[in-house]
């Protein structure tokens, strides 16, 4: 039997079907996921896919996180269950307090699309345990608010903790602070970042690499040791 | 029906790239001695029944905890008369 | 003001109507009266108006466009032709595509986001009404002069409205184009297009049929948007001393769009309509008249049931309010609960609000009244026809006296040198990076190819590995001097660019932006870029599918260089067998194919090093075209070249120059014996290409050039890390790419 990942599916999510598919490519089954259904139906972990739930209007990802689906994934997630929040997930995540700090409008105010390079600070996470530490790999960046920011105290703890878990690298694309492109909790299974995995895990599509396949194979391989 | 306004506004120390470039345009439009402009959100909310110190503190709740993010933003909550 | 009721008409024939206000002509209005025999209601007056718009009628264009079908090629691909939402074309394996391109161009200039967010919003609900799902977008842009200050208002503008709307729809952007001239200052053109994919058994059509089927409006409530925007604001030229006539501008909501797009395909998929139309300009009225009067009863709508944002609004306002992100379907009785479930689901208002009816009337009332009591052909359809006067401009032969050839050339390898960093940096050939990178173009997953790549290309079957490209091309420059061969080049080189990325090019849509058709000189141009379109999309073989003319593109007296902007599809049955434009491979051949002669009229070297537009444009080549792009998908399938660029505006010099910094290495050019480096670099003679080719597929593709009798000859090589044109100048790619990056950030950032 293989893995079961969930993909939530928030009105106004755009990256669901692109993260199934990532999904697809690592070998696990993608389960699709409603905003609305509280019921995680079974699955051993959920990806929250980019878009723009809601349409941002509040904040970004503000309204998601009050959807049924999320309630019972805060519990899962405070109870150990992996969660990966890429882009829009990432903002939700925030916005849930499942992951400290908060994102704010690009200090360019421009929505930005690129091939980013980043390096992997922290690969112990569940969602990270393909890459070894130190690693730079070039995924696809494309958000509008996507500066992260977090108050000094905050972000000396993730330091200290090593919950740092990719900084861009080649130019900070937002005015992130410290660079940060993605967190992690002290847990490990629950992991934010901005640019796009699931954009770069098929080497004809896209930027035409497979550097973002990582993150789908090391949640396929704890799942499969757990 | 009475009115509350919740304005919420980044915290002082959250950088606003927004603020910033509208007041760059305001020499440029003629506007001067315009030191800092910062940007915010207001929300016009319409009140059914008495606006009374429940009806407040449901408000506050509303704002603290959906309104505004407090991670990044200060909120204040007043009735409008 | 008591309701002005179709009885209340019967009994006022003499009642003051404001059909001038409304932008109609006398004799117009007169044949509207005819038509009922009685006066219009006011209802009824606004329905006509808004409909006989130039926009909604083509009155001007018709005549022209009439040629498109008559001399539309054979082609077995085409499922659906011109008239319907947009064209269908049938790519292999069972999938059908439909694609499109429009402008929003007046509605961009007056409010450059909320135009340009809603340009995109309105070509992809008439995609959506087709049956297919949105899979890219691109947008085809003009502007003023890059360094006028009115463009640093609108190219941001428009670009975060294409950016914020585009990419909230989770759709990639995969090109287009951006072009800058004085001639489009006041008059930017903001034309965007999308391409759709459906399995052939999904086609829908806007028809209603059935007496007792329901009509289901869905979709954002209705407000006052745009109220009349269709027949003034598309129809009358700008002038500044009646700012009154601008109406209020459309706001787009893309996270109400995306909703009906999610819910619309669901709703298709579970078999649910019978006949489909979108609302855009013109809204309601547009929607049910062409439902009506493409289907084979009447329709009986009960205006009051529709949900609005503003209940102030009159039925008047209501049938011409232009709010975005509203659908209308034709649904059988026994369908609609589920229908409604559907819409309940993702968060989308639905309404009832009337239904086919067995008569031949599109009656609408207002409280139980009737407002409206019309043949709905009448008002779709039947609207007027213009032949409108042409004539040969008594400028055209000047101009073309006013030979290119006679420009001052470089002097010496310096100059040259020179004048090639200054083309490269010019507003026109500088990189659009800065534009590009804020539109997502990696959403879905199926981007294989993206701007700046030559078309765009996405993967729409991820088991076969099939594929669907579009590429839109225009130059006003060429049309100016030639509108006939004009056009032709447009279509030549959108034509190319899809053979360029391996694709075999199979249908055409076209967005054409003129001047006033008041101008018989405007007239003429539009008479002969029609003409010489529909002549190359026959000798082509690539039909046009549908499209949308746009005039009265001009500021006073003075007109927009005539700009019809070509769009080709094509289908490439591999996408792992794709060209791109990047010089990657260090040792790889370049080959020149086809013929270089001197042809600099419209060129981009008069234009930057001369600020020079005269003579006449590239020689238009047709067989020679089709033959190169034989040989560029023959090449592509069978892995004999592994990058390809067309050769257009900036001539070799330009392409060389993109495709070494798209692929990151230099190339070592060698001057052909006998051929003038110059001309060589700068010449924009149209059928041509440049071609990486492996050291290992050389014999093979030469010998196959020479069996097909397309020229081709060997230019250099690919290597190192400049662009070294021997015995002339060497430049380093590092200044080539601050020349050619660095320009739009900073006229524009």
């Amino acid at each position: 039997m293989t893995s079961r990942i969930g993909v939530i599916t928030f009105p106004g999510t755009l990256d669901d079907r692109d993260t199934q598919r990532a999904v697809r490519v690592a070998g696990a089954e993608a389960v699709p996921l409603w905003h609305r259904d509280k019921d995680l139906k079974q699955v051993d972990a959920v990806v929250l896919p980019g878009g723009f739930s809601y349409g941002d209007y509040l904040r970004a990802g503000a309204i998601s996180r009050f959807s049924p689906v999320m309630e019972t994934v805060i519990e899962q997630a405070k109870a150990g269950m992996p969660v990966l929040g890429i882009c829009n997930g990432f903002q939700v995540l925030t916005e849930t307090h499942l992951l400290p700090g908060a994102m704010l409008r690009n200090n360019h105010l421009h929505f930005i699309c690129r091939d980013q390079k980043l390096r992997v600070e922290n690969a112990e996470t569940s969602w990270t345990s393909d890459y070894t530490s130190g690693q730079e790999i070039s995924i696809p960046l494309k958000n509008i608010d996507g500066r992260y920011v977090a108050d000094a105290r905050t972000l000396d703890m993730l330091e200290a903790e090593g919950r740092v878990a990719f900084r861009y690298l080649d130019g900070n694309p937002n005015g992130s602070l410290r660079d940060i492109a993605g967190i992690t909790n002290e847990a490990g299974n629950v992991v934010g970042l901005m640019p796009h995995p699931e954009h770069a895990v098929e080497p004809l599509i896209g930027t035409g690499r497979t550097d973002g396949l990582g993150f789908f194979t090391s949640i396929l391989k704890k799942l499969v040791n757990v | 029906m009475a009115r509350v306004v919740v304005d919420v506004m980044l915290k002082p120390e959250i950088l606003d790239p927004q603020g910033q470039a509208v007041q760059r345009a305001l020499p440029r439009l003629g506007f001067e001695g315009i030191a800092d402009v910062r940007q915010g959100k207001r929300f016009e909310l319409e009140v059914e029944g008495p606006v009374d110190d429940a009806a407040l503190a449901r408000i506050h709740e509303m704002a603290e905890t959906f309104l505004a993010n407090t991670v990044i933003e200060d909120f204040t909550v007043r009735v409008d008369s | 003001m008591t309701l002005d009721t179709v009885k209340h008409a019967a009994e006022t024939p003499d009642t003051d109507q404001p059909w001038a206000e409304l932008g109609l002509k006398q004799d117009e209005y007169q044949r509207i009266r005819e038509i009922l025999g009685r006066r219009p209601t006011g209802a009824e007056l606004a329905m006509y108006s808004v409909m006989w718009s130039e926009h909604c009628s083509y009155k001007s264009s018709k005549v022209h466009l009439k040629q498109f079908g008559e001399k539309a090629p054979e082609n077995d691909a085409l499922l659906v032709g011109i008239g319907e939402n947009a064209g269908v074309v049938d790519v292999g394996q069972g999938y059908a595509v439909t694609f499109k391109v429009e402008s929003h161009n007046h509605p961009s200039y007056i409010e450059p986001y909320q135009g340009a967010a809603t340009g995109v919003g309105g070509i992809v609900r008439d995609i959506l009404a087709m049956g297919a799902r949105p899979v890219a977008v691109v947008d085809p842009l003009r502007f003023g002069a890059a360094d006028h200050p009115d463009t640093k208002r609108v190219l941001p503008g428009v670009v975060a409205g294409i950016g914020g709307y585009g990419n909230c729809l989770g759709l990639p952007n995969i090109g287009g184009e951006v072009v800058f001239d004085p001639c489009y200052q006041g008059n930017p053109l903001v034309n965007a297009g999308c391409i759709g994919v459906m399995k052939h058994e999904d086609i829908h059509l806007a028809k209603a049929s059935g007496a007792g089927n329901k009509v289901i409006l869905y979709g954002a409530r209705t407000g006052g948007d745009g109220i009349g925007g269709v027949s003034v604001l598309a129809s009358e030229t700008f002038d500044d001393t009646k700012p009154a006539k601008r109406p209020a501008v459309q706001v787009g909501d893309p996270f109400q769009e995306k909703l009906l797009i999610e819910c619309t395909l669901e709703i298709f998929k579970a078999d649910l309509v019978d006949g489909i139309q979108d609302l855009g300009g013109a809204g309601l009225s547009c929607a049910t008249s062409e439902l009506a009067s493409a289907g084979s009863g009447g329709m009986r709508v009960e205006l009051d049931t529709v949900p609005l944002r503003d209940s102030s609004l009159s039925p008047e306002e209501i049938l011409m309010s232009e709010s975005q992100e509203r659908m209308c379907a034709i649904v059988e009785p026994g369908k609609v609960d589920r229908f409604l479930e559907i819409c309940e689901k993702w968060d989308v208002i639905a309404t009832v609000i009337g239904e086919v009816t067995e008569g031949s009337q599109l009656e609408i009332f207002w409280h139980g009244e009737q407002i409206v009591d019309v043949p709905p052909r009448t008002v779709a359809h039947e609207g007027p026809v213009y032949q409108r006067p042409y004539a040969r401009p008594d400028w055209q032969d000047a101009l073309q006296a006013d030979d290119a050839a006679k420009l001052a050339r470089p002097a010496n390898a310096e100059e040259l040198r020179a004048q090639v960093l200054k083309l490269v940096a010019s507003p026109n050939q500088a990189s659009k990076a800065w534009i590009t990178d804020q539109y997502d173009r990696f959403v879905q997953g199926n981007t294989v190819l993206a701007m700046p790549e030559d078309s765009g290309m996405v993967r729409i079957d991820e088991d076969t590995n099939l594929g669907v490209a579009l590429a839109t091309d225009g130059n006003g420059r060429y049309a100016k001097l030639d509108p006939y061969a004009g056009a032709q080049l447009a279509l030549a080189e959108a034509y190319r660019n899809v053979a360029a990325s391996g694709a075999k090019p199979l249908a055409v849509s076209d967005c054409l932006n003129f001047g006033s058709p008041e101008d018989p000189a405007v007239m003429w141009q539009f008479a002969e870029a029609t003409r010489g379109l529909a002549d190359a999309c026959q000798t082509l073989g690539t039909p046009v599918t549908g499209g949308n003319v746009s005039l009265y593109n001009q500021t006073g007296e003075v007109a927009i260089h005539p700009t019809p902007v070509v769009a080709v599809l094509g289908v490439i049955d591999d996408v792992n067998r794709r060209t791109p434009i990047g010089f990657a491979e260090e040792g790889q051949l370049l080959y020149l194919l086809g013929d270089t002669r001197e042809e600099l009229g419209g060129s981009a070297w008069s234009q930057v090093v001369h600020e020079h537009l005269g003579g006449l444009p590239p020689r238009v080549d047709l067989e020679r075209e089709r033959l190169l792009a034989e040989v560029l998908i023959s090449a592509s399938r069978d892995g004999m070249i592994d990058a390809a660029h067309d050769l257009s505006d900036g001539g070799l010099i330009q392409a060389l120059v993109e495709s070494c910094l798209r692929g990151g290495k230099g190339a070592r050019v060698v001057v052909p014996d006998g051929q003038d480096p110059f001309v060589l670099l700068f010449s924009e003679s149209a059928g041509r290409a440049v071609v990486a080719v492996p050291r290992s597929e050389e014999l093979r593709f030469t010998d196959m050039c020479g069996a097909r009798g397309l020229p081709a000859t060997r230019i250099g090589v690919v290597d190192g890390a400049e662009i070294d044109v021997q015995g002339q100048f060497s430049i380093p790619l590092g200044e080539l790419k601050e020349a050619h990056e660095a320009t739009i950030p900073g006229l524009i950032a």
